[in-house]
């Protein structure tokens, strides 16, 4: 049947592969996927509904997508500043820095949740100094904030980088020889032209926040009803052997997470017509 | 082609006129915030985790290795990422030669579905096998009859590492191929090269650090991961605890030298895929000829 829905090509290999590719995509994501929404419904709507509507549940779904809303916009302010200083200016460390930016990628969530703990707890590096102020970060949603912004960080910056660079000095130097201050080109020129992308970077940052696990447990202290995040909820269903309610609480995660991606494809789409 | 390479790296490069950058004051000033606020997110954490490991000494912090509990971690997570990386990077090659060289009905949904590992959260991403595998799930009590156990042991954090590190190979390799077209195959296979030698000669020496890089970032994930395998793994020590989940039952219990000394290691990966990532993007524009690397569908993640 695919064969018919597929061009003609002198190139070998497509049953094969394509094969491969379907089986093996079956196997580790498909049908897994979709034995999780056959759980469910297993389950009565209302049922499914009470579970996902608790209190707890609710209150978890504040934080998660309160903490990462509020870690994106951090992001999308410092990651496009950062990603601006890295494609604009020189500086001595440019290169380290640059590569730096990936970390949050590279370090493995549970090291980045013990060691942000560490640093702002009240006997931490910057616990310490926060203290005197009264601000607490260590088990507080504050702490949650934290975690979820250093989590997000590369993608805004990578996201963005690649536009600022590719963005042609004449339009500058057309909005100046116009007579634009530097400020009014910034505003009028370049953020418009650069929107696309921030929008995608902002909504990758927020769909890693949202399911974040590693990084935030440590830090949040996980009080019921303050600072537990949604899949935390999950994790302590499943350790009282509430399968029910843990796949409740997962399929509404599931269902975030498609509509998010349905949303980043949208915006890529946008990004790729305005860039390409 | 090289022509208008050569003209967009020019205009790329070109010398800012004074209209078109910002005075020597604004430049510092937002220089200094972004490195302010890097170094606050970035270093300060890097540089905690090793003076932590190290705040009661080398002789303690080389102790935190020689527990038998540490040992078997490290050699479960090797394994693990041995059995993962291998699995993805094969059926990452045949993705991207599916989806680059032929056109067919369907292929954004298929280049989609790849990429949907991405946007599940890890803890989902461990439920979706205990609810497969597990005694309550759909072949649990089939499993159960036949004495095979599959979550709580090796088999489900295998099985969890290679779902959350499916799609690194595959996006890394698919905009790549995509982006060289299919002349030089089709002029192989022209020639008379057989299916296999066409990949072997030709396709293959122009993805090899694309395939690297993917590869490089597949292997950090895998042996980083701690969600998904933190639900299936059910924390027996010494049997089922990889380095990021003894990196946490260290912590939980107030051992936080030892705890930061093995996170030290898993930092340490951290640099060596930052350093190595490097190298290979400088090697990969060292080397191109057809076409500058396509950044586009979210290169960070």
């Amino acid at each position: 049947m695919i064969l018919s829905l597929k061009r003609r090509s002198v190139l070998p290999g497509f049953g094969l592969t394509m094969g491969c590719t379907l089986l093996y995509l079956s196997l580790i994501v498909l049908i897994p996927l979709s034995a999780t929404f056959l759980k469910t419904a297993t389950m009565s709507w209302s049922q499914f509904w009470s579970t996902v509507t608790e209190p707890r549940a609710l209150a978890s779904y504040r934080l998660s997508f309160g903490a990462s809303l509020i870690g994106a916009a951090i992001n999308a302010v410092f990651g496009l500043l950062a990603a601006w200083v890295l494609v604009r200016y020189s500086f001595p460390g440019k290169r380290i820095v640059d590569a730096l930016v990936d970390l949050p990628f590279a370090l493995p969530t549970a090291v980045a949740g013990i060691t942000l703990t560490a640093i702002f707890s009240s006997n931490g590096w910057i616990g310490r100094l926060l203290e005197p102020l009264g601000i607490t970060v260590a088990f507080t949603p504050l702490g949650v904030v934290i975690a979820l912004t250093f989590i997000g960080l590369p993608f805004m910056v990578r996201t963005v980088q690649p536009v600022l660079q590719d963005l042609e000095a004449e339009l500058e130097e057309a909005a100046a020889s116009l007579g634009a201050s530097r400020w009014q080109t910034l505003v009028r020129v370049i953020l418009p032209e650069l929107s696309p992308a921030l929008l995608t970077g902002f909504t990758l940052a927020f769909a890693r926040a949202v399911g974040e696990y590693g990084s935030v447990i440590f830090i949040s202290g996980n009080m019921p009803m303050r600072t537990e995040i949604t899949p935390l909820l999950i994790v302590t269903k499943l350790e009282q052997y509430d399968y029910a309610g843990a796949t409740a609480i997962g399929v509404v995660m599931l269902v975030m997470s498609f509509v998010l991606l349905f949303i980043i494809n949208l915006l890529q789409w946008w990004s790729h017509k305005r860039y390409a | 082609m090289a022509g208008t390479i050569a003209f967009s790296r020019a205009t790329a490069s070109i010398t800012r006129t004074r209209a078109t950058t910002e005075p020597a004051i604004v430049r510092w000033t937002l220089i200094g915030t972004a490195v302010a606020f890097l170094g606050l997110f970035l270093v300060v954490p890097l540089a905690a985790v090793f003076t932590l490991a190290l705040e009661k000494g080398v002789s303690a912090y080389f102790a935190a290795f020689r527990e038998p509990d540490a040992l078997a971690a490290i050699r479960l997570t090797l394994l693990t990422a041995g059995i993962a990386v291998p699995l993805n990077l094969v059926f990452g090659v045949a993705a991207a030669w599916a989806i680059a060289k032929f056109e067919f009905v369907g292929k954004n949904l298929l280049i989609t579905l790849i990429d949907l590992p991405f946007s599940v959260s890890p803890v989902v991403s461990g439920l979706i096998y205990v609810l497969l595998f597990g005694l309550q799930g759909w072949l649990g009590p089939w499993l159960a009859e036949h004495d095979i156990k599959i979550i709580f042991a090796v088999p489900g954090i295998v099985l969890a590492t290679i779902f959350v590190t499916f799609p690194f190979v595959a996006r890394e390799l698919i905009p790549l191929m995509q982006a060289q077209g299919t002349e030089e195959e089709e002029a192989a296979r022209v020639l008379g090269a057989g299916g296999w030698q066409t990949f072997r000669r030709v396709t293959l020496p122009s993805i090899k650090w694309g395939l690297l890089y993917g590869v490089i970032l597949c292997n950090a994930r895998a042996m980083g991961e701690f969600g998904a395998v933190s639900v299936v793994s059910g924390h027996v020590r010494g049997l089922t605890n990889t380095i990021p989940l003894h990196v946490e039952i260290l912590y939980n219990e107030y051992n936080s030298v030892a705890a930061f000394a093995v996170a030290s290691l898993l930092a340490l990966l951290a640099l060596v895929t930052l350093a190595a990532k490097s190298v290979v993007e400088w090697k990969s524009q060292a080397h191109v000829t057809t076409g500058e690397r396509t950044p586009a569908r979210g290169e960070a993640r």
